[in-house]
């Protein structure tokens, strides 16, 4: 009786999604404009700009590198609050074994 | 389990490379703004070596020579250098970049024709190579940090 629940959610599921990319190939119904295909950009101005740009403005070779530290650096930012956050709340949560250790 | 590490092979080995990582891992964030990788990167690759000693060693290998308070303390360094470096051009926008193309003074070299790639002058990028570093010093510290108080403490666990 799950094992055949289960398999219906499965089947109801698929087909959603199987509905739903055929879909995306068709004409947006609001505005008659063309979605892009699955994996295809949509917006490459930003793209652009930082290949042809970041090499010159900034003289880094490493796009990826111009891209985190320079254009994007406040996503960074957050990205190493992250990274502070997960230690600090390590370092908490075994606080009881280190204070042994010592 | 006596917390002695692995065997004599793994133990032989760890010493030979546990060196050439750190030393790879600094080159990566060093040259993070000419060559693929960075801050992150180097960073993960140093702390990798650490948890490398403590495979290798056990914990009781690592007593004494790594302070947990020094790991911790060294990635709040480089946190609020990061942060420090992202306010020194805030008088233009947060996180600009203040010193590239100024002159020589802090990586900021100017590149022999403006507007094309960079020939390999590493002085040149301005806050990025020192961002590169501040966020390299804050990942290895930190998930070196990370790794060792877990692993000591799961042993201990598992141990009681």
């Amino acid at each position: 009786m799950r094992k055949a629940l289960l398999f219906v959610a499965f089947l109801f599921v698929s087909a959603f999604l199987l509905l739903a990319a055929s879909e995306l190939k068709s004409l947006d119904p609001q505005t008659q404009t063309e979605i892009p295909r699955f994996g295809s950009p949509q917006a490459v101005t930003m793209d652009d700009y930082f290949i042809d740009h970041a090499q010159g403005e900034i003289a880094v070779n490493n796009v990826v590198t111009a891209v985190v530290f320079d254009y994007r650096g406040f996503d960074t930012l957050g990205e190493a609050t992250v990274l502070f956050a997960a230690v600090v709340g390590v370092l908490a949560l075994f606080r009881r074994l280190r204070e042994d250790e010592r | 389990m006596k917390d002695q590490g692995m065997s004599v092979i793994v133990r032989t080995i760890t010493r030979f490379v546990y060196g050439l990582i750190i030393v790879f891992g600094f080159y990566v964030i060093m040259h993070g703004h000419l060559t693929p990788g960075g801050g992150f990167q180097g960073g993960a690759v140093v702390a990798s070596a650490f948890a490398l000693l403590l495979v290798a060693f056990g914990s009781a290998g690592l007593k004494g020579r790594i302070n947990l308070h020094w790991l911790q303390s060294l990635e709040e360094v480089g946190a609020l250098a990061f942060l420090a470096l992202g306010f020194l051009g805030i008088g233009t926008a947060f996180f600009y970049n203040l010193f590239a193309g100024s002159g020589g003074f802090l990586f900021g070299a100017s590149v022999p024709n403006p507007g094309h790639p960079n020939p390999g002058i590493f002085t040149a990028g301005g806050t990025v190579p020192l961002m590169n570093w501040a966020v390299g010093l804050k990942v290895m510290t930190g998930i070196a940090a990370v790794v060792i108080i877990m692993l000591v403490g799961s042993r201990k666990e598992e141990a009681e």
